[in-house]
């Protein structure tokens, strides 16, 4: 199905979830993400997408009795990031995550980018500085903010949120960024900035990216996987995903007939 | 469409039903009003009491002069410096205890039926009579751990008294974090503790300080735990000063002195038949309400400053 020679940078096998409720939110999910490549997660609300997001960064571990099973692996060192041995803030090191909701730290601008760098022990202030300048420019910010580092995030607008935190998770030199509807609480303009950052983003890094509108799941990704009541239906290429669907749910829920 | 008599009757009646609503938004704000006004009124009247009463006395002598069997020439220096000394070693004792209790509690325990025991249990401990406190004080550090009825044993004793509260409202000031704001922390890789130090503790600030604050009120006009584990209500001395001129400049043996407190020196002032006790005693009711009002105030203003700074 995939034609392209593309290198993978992570897979899940066989992949299951279950939340401490005992739901069972993720059933046998297979798909692999390509480096460099934006991969959108689609499907109707509650159909487990953001779970599944969120098992990448083992957000899961914050709150007691949720399971993984499975595996998810990270490539080129093979490690299977679900692992009990494997650390989950080493795993956040490596992947990092934008929310969907901006949610800036009440800081300073500067200590919001900065922050992911202080706990990694970094407190070289040359370093930071340029971490900071390098971060805030990736995320189309720098322009904005560059003579007010100091002021409180708060005091940005939404989208500049976002994108702040865009910056944030970026200055960590992420292998993979994670998006949670990432535009879903922004204006139409504030939206198309942040999905004009993401098409330059995977230049560098592999986005993995929930999103409740298909016209952006079309416009901005690579692959796209189609995901309904916890299984995944369809994974291909956005462009087949969209034109030519194998699976008939697929088809359905892209043409406004479900969903 | 045309505006015909039905609907005109029917936007009539909505008028009605409107303005019926609005009455009882009258009504309420009524009733509160007159339940606000009476509380102040009382509080009001209670504090003007003592101040007119008292006002005789209200100068730099009385803040001054030792007590003294003739009522022109007493005064509560003994009494204040007592009642901020142990308020010193209570902040010292329940304020990290309590912070790092409320933390503990709210970030790192399991959640479960031994974690809700607890809770409950803090909850109550806040609620329970003072002199329970004092009995407990006096079979504990005085008898057991041989503290003597001193100023440390008289700050222990008030710190378990604030302790639930700084507990509660640390807790409370934790909970109010939102869920996306530690998740923002942990996504880029931060461990529980830089989580706790670097956003948990600092946003909740506000509450923790206004808990500290409010239980050092509460504490500084208990009299029941202070009597019961035996402070003297007539000293006529200072302790020996916390402060002093030779390295390390700082002493701890007023620690172990003997102390009064202001409610205690009201009382003993009180249950004295002549008149111009009295007087004196109005007047450290109106010092230990000054005291009480300040500090909340304090409360207020930090609250209202650290809360400016964070909004999410």
């Amino acid at each position: 199905m995939v034609k392209k020679q593309e290198i993978i940078k992570a897979e899940s096998k066989e992949f299951n979830f279950h939340y401490a409720d005992g739901t069972h939110a993720l059933k046998d999910i297979n798909i692999p993400l390509y480096e460099k490549r934006i991969t959108a997660l689609i499907g109707p609300s509650g159909c487990g997408k953001s779970t599944f997001l969120r098992s990448f960064n083992r957000m899961h571990d914050l709150y007691p009795g949720n399971k993984y099973a499975g595996e998810i692996i990270l490539y080129p060192d093979n490690t299977n990031i679900l692992d009990k041995k494997v650390d989950p803030i080493e795993v956040r090191m490596r992947i990092s995550m934008v929310f969907q909701k901006p949610n800036p730290f009440p800081k300073s601008i500067y200590e919001n980018v900065a922050y992911g760098l202080r706990v990694r022990g970094e407190n070289n202030k040359r370093l930071l500085d340029d971490k900071v300048e390098e971060a805030l420019k990736g995320a189309s910010l720098w322009n904005e903010v560059k003579d007010r580092l100091q002021d409180l995030a708060y005091n940005l607008s939404g989208g500049q949120q976002q994108r702040l935190c865009i910056a944030r998770a970026l200055a960590t030199d992420p292998e993979i960024m994670l998006f949670d509807e990432p535009t879903s609480a922004l204006d139409p303009i504030a939206t198309v900035n942040i999905e004009e950052l993401m098409s330059e983003l995977k230049k560098k890094l592999t986005i993995l990216i929930v999103t409740h509108n298909m016209q952006q799941a079309a416009r901005i990704s690579d692959y796209t996987a189609y995901m309904y009541l916890g299984k995944m239906i369809e994974f291909d290429e956005t462009d087949i995903i969209f034109t030519n669907p194998s699976k008939k749910e697929t088809e359905d829920y892209i043409t406004g007939k479900f969903g | 469409m045309a505006i015909n008599d039905q609907n005109i009757k029917d936007l009539n009646a909505i008028r009605k039903l409107i303005k019926q609503h609005k009455k009882n938004d009258s009504i309420f704000a009524g009733v509160g009003l007159f339940v606000i006004a009476t509380l102040a009124v009382a509080l009001l009247v209670l504090f003007l009491d003592l101040v007119i009463d008292g006002y005789p006395k209200m100068n730099l002598d009385f803040f001054s002069n030792f007590p003294s069997r003739k009522a022109e020439g007493a005064g509560i220096l003994s009494a204040w410096v007592g009642s901020s000394l142990v308020l010193i070693v209570t902040f010292f004792v329940a304020v990290p205890m309590g912070v790092t209790a409320g933390i503990y509690l709210e970030e790192y325990a399991k959640k479960g039926w031994f974690a809700d025991l607890i809770e409950i249990n803090v909850a109550n401990l806040a609620g329970v009579p003072s002199i329970i406190y004092g009995l407990l004080a006096l079979g504990l550090f005085v008898y057991e751990f041989g503290l003597g009825q001193s100023i440390l044993t008289a700050g222990l004793t008030l710190s378990l008294l604030m302790l639930p509260i700084v507990i509660v409202s640390t807790r409370e000031a934790i909970r109010a974090i939102p869920v996306h704001i530690r998740e923002a922390a942990y996504a880029v890789g931060a461990t529980k503790w830089q989580v706790t130090l670097h956003h948990v503790l600092q946003y909740a600030m506000g509450g923790v300080l206004t808990g500290i604050i409010i239980g050092m009120a509460r504490a500084i006009g208990e009299t029941a735990p202070v009597i019961t584990i035996g402070a003297l209500t007539f000293i006529a001395f200072l302790p020996p000063s916390p402060v002093t001129d030779v390295v390390p400049f700082i002493n701890f043996a007023w620690l172990d002195a003997g102390f009064t407190v202001l409610p205690i020196q009201m009382f003993n002032w009180i249950s004295r038949p002549e008149h111009a006790f009295h007087i004196n005693a109005a007047a450290t009711g109106a010092v230990i309400i000054i005291l009480t009002l300040l500090m909340n105030g304090i409360a207020i203003k930090l609250r209202y400053n650290i809360r400016k700074k964070i909004k999410w």
